[in-house]
Parts: structure tokens; sequence; C-alpha cells
């Protein structure tokens, strides 16, 4: 293919519903329909009020990437759609009409993986992603390091939350503090103001015997709970400026500490950090300062791709695309606990000529399990 | 005209083509889990067995329920998303109602009921005089609610047979799931007889009925962490 390859994709893991349009490593639409106003009062996503809403947003969602982009449906080159990992019945929104779109265009299915992506998504902001790049992600859902040397076939976990999702940990501190929902934004807000040295909470799985690139958040949750709840029944007021810059840099310390270590001892030359947590200032300023004393090149996309967006799944569609990987099946299932380690799910079917409604066979049995193992557990 | 039907508002996944005259092609699996995988290579099969393309469609007919929420929206996205797709209009008909023709079509006269398995022990029902009227809003009830309103009179459907000591009419020799052909044959006499691109009456908006508030309830760990 002369040109760079035209991808739509999609992306419905949690409660964004987005919609991306990318040529290459060109961004060229961004379009997300988000419900977290829904889910605020709830203090976290209701996985059902995110499937309606999703189902609602789509078609609409879609004809807005389009029209921004400047670009016909007809001339893409493939659909690309988050088939894991993420909640279930959102996810299966999104690969129902990636797959209806693919189908009613006679265009390749790509149905790929919601972490790599994340990684991906860097391409559009500094191109060319370097092979190979370390990459943290850190949401409300993931707190990841990743190692990849192809990102279209090659994501290796390295380490990974043994409870709560740095996300979380910052949801539920800034609900202790009767902040709102989402937390981040809040806390990095008011941590601008504060001491991040006013009081020494817990760094978790730091110890020499512990897991070097594991994460853990839980117990630092409770620290810092316990220690608000003891100014309450001392009577005292709760410096919230403190608490926030505090609890922050206890969360951005122990994540820039692994993510620079496993660099080194990988020998790894850059770091990519994604997720809705690469918003945060303080995190983007340590890993900075971190990275220059160490030698290693940062690379951090703007926030709004940092979060869950369509662009990310397009931008890895697009290098699906470029590097010729077997497009999906039309059998394709969103799958909420999709392994890290696999990039995309490529079709078992031979035949594919995907031309509208004709010889697309499948004989082959296709097992899957759909399960929510991770969703709900530890 | 020629329909492209479907329907995920039951266990069952079922897809036909319809000309306005008869099914050309139909394909029915029941299996409650896997709506999201068999729908699309369903109406591929379909199409390619009656020589069709989605170009020669000028019709979509989607069921819009009531049925749980997770299977429902597989047929809605790719009913709406093909129709917007292809610039093709989508009709939606409640899942009942073609419960309630293809059992006129199979000889019972009215008046019926129809129910379908709402699970968490309940029913979504509605009261039809004959095949084409239905008499009562689609409703979610408890069956022993609604026993003095359903017993001794005939009834359709999975979810009659479910409950048969409620529903005492319950007919085993009727259709236990909605099949596409029958909700495109419903739509083709609703657009009436010709090419099909008479008025649009009598059809709801391809959105689900849920019937249902969303249960409001955050999991644990409401994303997911990176297998390990
Ligand atoms: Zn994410």
């Amino acid at each position: 293919m002369a040109d760079e390859p035209l991808v739509l994709g999609i992306e419905t893991s949690c409660d964004e519903t987005g919609v991306g349009i990318v040529r290459g490593h060109t961004l060229l639409a961004d379009a997300v329909a988000s419900s977290v106003d829904e889910h605020a009062r709830y203090g976290g996503v209701v996985p059902e009020v995110a499937s309606r809403a999703h189902l609602e947003a789509m078609i609409p969602t879609i004809q807005r990437a389009l029209k921004e982009a400047g670009v016909s449906a007809s001339d893409l080159d493939g659909i690309a759609v988050t088939a894991g990992p993420g909640l279930a019945g959102a996810l299966l929104v999104g690969v129902s009409a990636a797959k209806a779109y693919a189908y009613a265009l006679g265009k390749p299915l790509y149905g790929v993986n919601h972490l790599a992506s994340h990684i991906c998504v860097d391409q559009l902001e500094h191109g060319a992603l370097p092979e190979p790049t370390m990459a943290l992600l850190v949401s409300g859902g993931h707190s990841s390091l990743l190692l990849s040397t192809d990102i279209t076939s090659d994501v290796r976990p390295l380490g990974a939350t043994i409870d709560d999702a740095a996300g979380e940990a910052f949801d539920k501190v800034a609900r202790v503090l009767n902040l709102g929902f989402p937390g981040g934004p809040v806390i990095d807000r008011w941590a601008r103001e504060g001491n991040p040295d006013a009081i020494a909470f817990p760094r978790g799985l730091t110890g020499p015997r512990d897991a070097p690139y594991d994460f853990s958040f839980s117990g630092l949750k409770t620290a810092v709970a316990r220690w608000i709840e003891a100014k309450r029944n001392a009577g005292e007021e709760v410096p919230v400026a403190d608490v926030s810059a505090s609890f922050q840099e206890a969360v951005v310390d122990v994540l820039t500490r692994k993510a620079i270590r496993a660099c080194k001892d990988e020998g790894v030359e850059h770091l990519m950090i994604g997720g809705g947590v690469a918003a945060n200032s303080r995190l983007r300023a340590l890993a900075e300062e971190r990275c220059e004393a160490a030698g290693i090149t940062l690379r951090v996309p703007r926030p709004k791709l940092c979060t869950d967006n369509g662009a990310m799944v397009a931008a890895l569609g697009a290098e699906m695309v470029a590097r010729d990987r077997a497009p999906s099946d039309w059998d394709l299932s969103a799958d909420s606990s999709l392994p890290v380690t696999e990039p995309h799910v490529p079709g078992t079917s031979h035949a594919h000529d995907h031309t509208h409604g004709h010889g697309h066979g499948h004989t082959h049995e296709h097992v899957h399990e759909v399960s929510a193992g991770n969703l709900h557990g530890a | 005209m020629l329909l492209l039907a479907l329907d995920t508002a039951t266990p069952a996944v079922t897809v036909a083509l319809h000309d306005g005259t008869r099914a050309l092609a139909a394909a029915d699996e029941v299996d409650a889990r896997r709506h999201g995988e068999l729908l699309l290579p369903a109406v591929d099969r379909v199409l390619a067995e009656a020589g069709a393309s989605l170009g020669d469609v000028t019709g979509i007919v989607v069921g819009v329920g009531p049925g749980p929420y997770t299977g429902l929206r597989v047929g809605l996205m790719t009913a709406t998303t093909i129709g917007a797709a292809r610039d093709i209009p989508v009709h939606g008909l409640c899942t009942l109602d073609g419960i309630a023709y293809a059992a006129g079509t199979a000889g019972l006269e009215g008046p019926f009921t129809v129910a379908t398995d709402a699970r968490r022990k309940e029913v979504y029902w509605a009261r039809y005089a004959d095949a084409r009227t239905r008499l009562t809003d689609p409703a979610v009830d408890r069956p022993a609610d609604i026993a003095d309103r359903v017993a001794d009179v005939p009834a359709v459907g999975a979810g009659a047979r479910l409950y048969a000591d409620t529903f005492t009419g319950v007919r085993h020799d009727m259709p236990e799931h909605v099949s596409a052909a029958a909700l495109a044959a419903l739509a083709a006499e609703r657009l009436g007889a010709g090419d099909g691109t008479g008025p649009d009456t009598g059809f709801l908006p391809p959105l689900p009925l849920y019937l249902r508030r969303p249960d409001a309830r955050v999991p644990a760990n409401y994303k997911v962490v990176t297998p390990r």
C-alpha cells in the first residue's frame, strides 16, 4: 500500500464512547461521548448505564468523527475496535457496531487490545514507537508495566497492580475527602497548593523482597483514610491540600521509580506513559526529572490521548494494516479479560474476502470464554 | 421489497431475508450467551444463501425487545449500524408482536397471551386480541402477580412454558422463540404490498425496550486490571 492506511477505531471498554480516525501516524479525528456525569452520583462506573449510553451515542459519534476528519466511510482501509479487556456489556456494543460497520462497508475488521492501544496512541503524538518501548499504563482500571518490541505482535507484562489501580486510589481518596468523582483531576489541583512531604504515606511493594515491578495502592488508600479519620476524630481540620499532595507524591514516586528501574533492568531507552492518570501534572514532572537523570527518553501523549478514546484504537488498527496482520473474523467476540499478550484477535478463516455479504465462510469452531473474572476479582 | 430482519431479544439469534411474499433464507440458533458472536455470521450466511447482497436490501427490520439487555443491544446496534452505513431504513418491531404473528400463522386465533423469559423469575408479556392486534403495552412482571390475568387464556412463548403453573393455557404446539421470518412477514404487511416504499407506519424507533431501570451497582474493581 503506497498511502498510509486510513482507519476508523471504536472504543467502548468503559464509560467513553470513542470514535477516532487516523491515517498512519496522523490523527484526523477524535470524537468522544462520555457518560461520566451519569456515573458521578454512584462514585464509579455503572456497567449497565455505560452500555446503554454507548448504544445511543455510537452512530452520532461515528458520523461526527467522519465529518471532523473530512473523509468518507468508503475511503477507509479498515475498522478497528477494542475487543477487550473491559466491561463485557460495554465492549459488546462497540464490537457489534464495528462488525456491522465493517461488514456493511466491505472493509476488514481488526479487534484489538485496549492496553496495546494505549501504548500505540503515542505514534499520533511522537511518531513511530521505538522498538523496544517500556510502557507505564495508569488509569482507573490499569496500573501496568509493559514491554513491547512490536506493538502488533509482542507485548510483555512485567508488572501490574495486585489490588487497586492507581486511578481507583485517586477516586477513593477523593471520596474520603468529599471532592467528588472522578478524583484524579481534583486531587491534582489541590495538590498544587499543598506540601508533598507534609505526611509520610507508605510506598507499597517497595521493600527489597517485594516484586520489583508490581504495584499495590490498597494499603496507601487505607493509610490516607485512617489519617483523615484520626484528624476528624480529634476535631481538627483536615488539610486537604497537604493530604492531596502527600498522597499523590506517594503514588507517583512508586510509579516512576518502578518504571525507571524496569527500563534500566531491561536496557530500554524509551519510556511511554499512558492512561488517564498520565494526565497528572506531578506524574509528568517527576517522570521527566527521573528519566532525564537516568538517560531515558520520556514520551507522554497529550492528556486527551491518554484517557480512553477511539483514536488510540484506530492508531493500533492502522499499524495492523501497515504490518499486514490478519483481520478478525465476523464472529469476533468481546473478551472482558483479553490478555495483554494478545495485541489483536486475528481471524482463523482464510477466505478474507470482504466483499458485500459473500464468501466469508466460517467452518471452524470458535470456542471463547467470555469471563468476568478479572473484572470483579482482585 | 427485500427486507433483512433480525432479533436478539430472546435466547434465539434469528435472521431472515424476505421479499415481501416469502422468506428467501433464514437462520435460527438458540444460544443465549453468544448473540454477539453468532449474529453477523448468520446475516452473512442468509444473504449468501439467498444469492443477495446488502445492496439489494430495501429495509432492515429489528426486534426491539423487550429483552435482557446485553443480547438485545447486539441486534439493535447491528441493525442500526448497517442501516446508517448503507443508508437503509431501519424499522423496529416489538419482539412479542413477532411471536404473536408467528402464532397466528401457526393457526392460533385470539385472544391469547405472549410471554418471554425476563430472567430473575420474571416474564416480559402482553395480551393480544389476535395475531396482529396487541391489547396491552409490553410489561415485565413476576408470574404470580399476573396469574389472574393470564390463567386459562392460550399462552405462547418461552416465558409461558417456563411458568406453566401460571400460564395454564400454555400452548406447546406454538412457537417458543421469535423468528426473524415472522418479524419480516409482519413488517412486509405493515409496509404494504408493492415496492415497500409506502408510509412508514406501525413501527417503533430502533431503540431497546428495556422496561427495567439499570442496576446501579458499581463493581468492586470497576475497570479491568492487566491479567497476570
Ligand atoms: Zn484505558
